[in-house]
């Protein structure tokens, strides 16, 4: 399904990404693990199509197209969803509005019949309530007065109502509580399926208990260094970044 | 060396020509009073950028032009579909003028309470010549605004509204300035109009007026409008504007409003139209417990230049005043806000607010905001906030990322920001309908 080569990715002239190769097939979750400032946000950037993330060499092909060609926008309407570390609170523009907005774009970019209110409202309603969110959490504007784990929650209801076809899970673990991170994985397990391709981007093993992996990556320096199944994750939990030349701190 | 023709010197000649076919130059006040305005239109001269209250506005492209006085049109006038502000259909009295001339056959007025007067100026002249001597001319009159001035000696149409003690319009009541640009003859060159708009409101009256300013068309013409406002204690006023004149247009306004004890008066434009526009308005906050309300939202393109100039006066103590304006700026288009706030010295326990916030699209269009503070009491609260950005990137980036196309992304973005502005609007059917209008324009701008 997504397909990256060689992929080089630089910001602020700073090369980030250095050679980075992943392929993903349809029905796996992946996951990428690796140090602070090994560049897992910017892959993550970098395939959402984010103004400032050039990239200098490779390639990614998803779904035969070429992916890099394409603004944030086409992406997404192809099915590339990336659930935000840090999601954006936007005042003044209600959450219904903004999922309605979204969904509409990407069924009219699809071809298909935009819903209109009351379909919008019946979809929304259930997928709330799976995801423990409450009415008035969709009236009030995009993210503001969201504390981090609504936040996060409400990143994967984005991802529940716009069916995307790849996710990318950017750090959604951070911040969270354990009953929030039960609720968030729950919601992407839900999602898990045979046409659908997830990549979770995390600093810790913690995550993975609950979304649990075909493939664990190791990135650092910005290249995958090392790819095992889901022992790495926890061989990762106990032994740090050491032997991938990366001293931290825990 | 030529000697440059004083730019008042047409308004001047015009004057004489048609001063003496202006409706009721019979009643000696009221001759009086065009003369007074002329008198002060000609001393005070066209303001230069020396004058501080114009320093951000120019009026060069208006000088450079000569506008005739619009002839009232018969019948038809190019109007198939009257554009309203309150939806065709929902209950408002509407009063209609083309060119600054009332139109009996387009305005519609409803049942109203008993008392309740709605009727053209040039109408009240003959049927409520006390009411208008009493009034007209009384409220706010400056040394500073020559265009007042100058309205005041053209005096001919406009709106008179009387609400007598304890009375409520419950409809909104709109008046529709429509500017053809035409002079009727076959030369069609720039054309002025000066409407005037007389509100006397008694003891605890309520209404909403809702001005609607609309170009038909692409023609110059210049619509220097004046409103007065007399409100006595506990009347509360609602009063509405939307401007969207044509492109070419010059819109000039003064708001001038008494305001007694404990009246609420709340004022919000809504400006899209015109090359040039300028809103100055000025409440004088003359009893106690009176809470003024002004708010905005501009949206400027092309080469449009757009000024709000307030002045709140509180004059009395334990007043609240509230400002909110916000703005869209886009091309070469440039906006000024100059909000001062006077707090006399009886005037303690003043409560003051004003926000100016300005998003500019592009890297051409400016912004000058100058707030003012001339405090003169000591027990007193007042704060004024003034800011200019660009739309965010993390946010336009977010959208996009959801599916949302830029344009869309964008215009989701605008309308949000211009949206507590709005939301100062509280009669609903307004509100509404300035919202659509915001969209409406947001969609027209194209990519």
């Amino acid at each position: 399904m997504l397909e990256i080569k060689n992929l080089h990715v630089t910001v602020a002239d700073k090369p980030i990404l250095k050679g980075l190769d992943l392929t993903i097939d349809a029905g796996e979750v992946h996951a990428i693990m690796g140090p602070n400032g090994a560049g897992k946000s910017t892959l993550g950037y970098a395939l959402a199509g984010r103004d400032g993330y050039e990239v200098t060499e490779g390639s990614v092909t998803y779904r035969g197209q070429n992916l890099l060609e394409m603004e944030p926008e086409e992406r997404a309407a192809a099915g590339m969803f990336l659930a935000f570390q840090y999601p954006v609170e936007i005042p003044g523009v209600s959450n219904t509005t903004f999922l309605k907005s979204a969904l509409n774009s990407i069924r009219r970019a699809k071809g298909e019949k935009e819903l209109d209110a009351m379909e919008f409202l019946k979809l929304i309603r259930a997928k709330t309530r799976q995801l423990g969110m409450t009415d008035e959490m969709l009236k009030r504007a995009v993210n503001v007065g969201f504390s981090g784990g609504e936040k996060k929650r409400n990143e994967v209801l984005q991802m529940a109502v716009l069916d995307p076809a790849f996710c990318v899970l950017d750090e959604t673990d951070s911040g969270l509580d354990i009953d929030a991170l039960r609720i968030v994985a729950d919601g992407v397990n839900a999602l898990r399926g045979p046409d659908r391709a997830i990549l979770v981007i995390t600093h810790y093993q913690r995550l993975l208990d609950y979304i649990v992996p075909d493939k664990v990556h190791v990135l650092a320096h910005g290249r995958i260094a090392r790819t095992g199944d889901k022992s790495l994750a926890l061989e990762l939990e106990e032994k740090g970044y050491a032997e991938f030349g990366v001293d931290e701190a825990a | 060396m030529a000697t440059e023709t004083s730019p008042i010197q047409s308004y001047l000649d015009q004057y004489g020509r048609v001063a003496p076919a202006l409706p009721r130059g019979d009643l000696p006040w009221l001759a009086a009073l065009r003369e007074a305005g002329l008198a002060r239109f000609r001393q005070q001269g066209f303001p230069t950028a020396r004058v501080e209250a114009w320093k951000y506005t120019s009026l060069r492209p208006l000088e450079k032009l000569t506008f005739e006085p619009a002839r009232p049109k018969g019948g038809g006038a190019g109007i198939d579909l009257l554009p309203t502000v309150m939806p065709h259909g929902q209950p408002a009295h509407r009063m209609v003028f083309v060119d600054g001339a009332f139109r009996g056959d387009l305005s519609t007025v409803g049942t109203l309470p008993e008392g309740v007067v709605i009727t053209s100026l040039a109408e009240a002249l003959t049927s409520h010549a006390d009411l208008l001597e009493r009034h007209l001319g009384r409220v706010g009159v400056t040394d500073s605004n020559p265009f007042q001035a100058l309205n005041t000696a053209f005096i001919a149409d406009g709106l008179v509204i009387h609400l007598p003690k304890g009375s409520n319009v419950a409809e909104p009541i709109e008046a529709v300035f429509i500017g053809t640009g035409s002079d009727g003859s076959k030369s069609d060159g720039p054309t002025m109009h000066h409407p005037r708009i007389l509100v006397v409101a008694e003891p605890n009256a309520e209404a909403t007026l809702v001005e609607h300013h609309v170009g038909l068309g692409t023609g110059t013409y210049f619509s220097n409008v004046v409103t007065e406002i007399a409100a006595a204690e506990g009347v509360r006023l609602h009063h509405y504007k939307v401007q969207r004149e044509s492109g070419q247009a010059f819109h000039l306004s003064t708001v001038t409003a008494d305001l007694a004890k404990d009246v609420s008066y709340d004022n919000f434009v809504l400006t899209m139209g015109a090359r040039l526009s300028r809103n100055e308005i000025k409440p004088v906050l003359n009893g106690t417990g009176v809470e003024c309300r002004l708010s905005g939202a501009y949206m400027v393109g092309g080469q449009q230049h757009c000024d709000t100039t307030t002045v709140i006066d509180h004059v009395k103590p334990q007043c609240t005043s509230r400002e909110v304006y916000k703005g869209v700026i886009d091309d070469t288009g440039r906006a000024v806000f100059q909000g001062k706030i006077i707090v006399r010295p009886d005037a303690q326990k003043t409560d003051g607010y004003q926000l100016n916030r300005a998003l500019l699209l592009s890297d051409t269009a400016e912004i000058d905001s100058k707030p003012e503070l001339e405090i003169y009491a000591d027990d007193v609260k007042c704060s004024h906030g003034a800011t200019a950005g660009e739309l965010d990137d993390d946010q336009l980036f977010y959208l996009r990322a959801r599916g949302i196309d830029r344009e869309s992304a964008r215009n989701l973005l605008i309308a949000a920001f211009l949206a507590d502005a709005i939301e100062e609007v509280r009669i609903d059917t307004v509100r509404e309908a300035f919202q659509s209008m915001v969209t409406g324009w947001l969609r027209s701008r194209g990519a």
